[in-house]
């Protein structure tokens, strides 16, 4: 599985290392509030209101350069909006490396 | 100019005032989470931008232009490359940023917006002047070292000869050392029209039009074809 990285938040904070940590810590705290309103929200079968989570969540996915994650939440996002699953597995999956990978940060 | 961002996402709000922070001209008034919170600020502040997400819930970016009556230049940053369309509805909207937004296309957006205020500004200048000339409704004309008064009302048509212009009046006609271009911007938009390269006339004139000619006194000036739909919607049709 590619792995999350932080070429994206260096490329444009222009050496300015206390805006990379402050972006770190928002996302830090950020991420945890989303996910846990997704697994909610998919939980109790409301799919166009998880559409709206994951949307959200798609910005953090590729703010940490997960490219190819990137596209299945684009895919799961039109998936939820038919009411439609299956990419639901290959998501989680995403949001547990990010999950990791904010641990070590 | 004076900007202010919405967006849902608190990331999103951090990013873009950090990219805001690499341009000089843009100063960041504050930072909203959802569009509603934002109207009171905006009816208090002037504010000259507006960086806004679309997908915001209760509230889209979309909805929120639409409660604006006079809306600031406004650049949309969004994850939905697919509302790029709807984008171009709305007048006041500059740009569209795709996210993960970088910092070379963030500078051209705002460059569009820079120049799209310049625009403005010198459109609101031009009309001003237009405006003072008309409550004047006098024109002097600088003809062999005299300046020599025209009432506006009276001229019914202007036609360019070369380097002069001529300026036929009920009284009297004018051969003037000027442009067409130099005298429209003296004269009311709402009076005068231009149509033809070579031709303005004084709408209130007009006794005819047949083809694309109009008759105005006993001169029958060509009409354009791209000149004509804007002739048309200055008359009075029944």
């Amino acid at each position: 599985m590619e792995q999350p990285n932080l070429s994206y938040i260096h490329s444009m904070s222009g050496g300015d290392t206390a805006f990379e940590q402050k972006l770190i810590a928002i996302i830090k705290n950020e991420f945890p509030e989303e996910k846990a309103t997704y697994y909610e929200n998919f939980n109790a079968g409301n799919f166009k209101m998880t559409a709206d989570n994951v949307h959200k969540l798609k910005h953090k996915i590729s703010i940490l350069g997960l490219e190819k994650s990137y596209d299945i939440a684009v895919a799961f996002e039109n998936n939820l909006l038919d009411g439609n699953t299956d990419l639901s597995d290959a998501f989680e999956s995403i949001l547990n490396n990010i999950t990791n990978y904010l641990t070590t940060l | 100019m004076n900007c202010i961002i919405i967006d849902d996402e608190a990331t999103a709000r951090a990013i873009v005032v950090q990219l805001c922070s690499n341009i000089k001209s843009l100063n960041v008034l504050a930072d909203f989470p959802d569009a509603i919170q934002s109207m009171k600020f905006l009816n208090q502040n002037e504010v000259d931008l507006i960086f806004l997400d679309i997908h915001m819930p209760d509230f889209t970016g979309f909805d929120f232009i639409q409660t604006l009556k006079n809306p600031p230049k406004i650049i949309l940053t969004t994850s939905d490359p697919q509302f790029a369309i709807d984008a171009f509805e709305y007048e006041c909207i500059i740009d569209y940023l795709v996210k993960p937004i970088l910092l070379p296309r963030f500078k051209k957006a705002v460059t569009k917006a820079e120049n799209t205020a310049l625009t403005t500004a010198v459109k609101k200048s031009t009309t001003a002047k237009k405006d003072v000339s008309s409550t004047g409704d006098v024109l002097y004309v600088n003809i062999d070292r005299r300046l020599i008064k025209i009432e506006i009302p009276s001229i019914y048509l202007i036609e360019a000869k070369g380097d002069y212009i001529l300026i036929k009046t009920e009284d009297k006609n004018y051969t003037v050392h000027s442009t067409l271009k130099k005298i429209e911007d003296k004269l009311s938009d709402s009076v005068f029209l231009k149509v033809h390269r070579s031709y303005v006339i004084n709408v209130k004139k007009i006794i005819d039009i047949e083809d694309n000619s109009v008759l105005i006194k006993k001169d029958v000036i060509p009409v354009s074809r791209s000149n004509r739909p804007e002739l048309m919607k200055r008359l009075n049709l029944l």
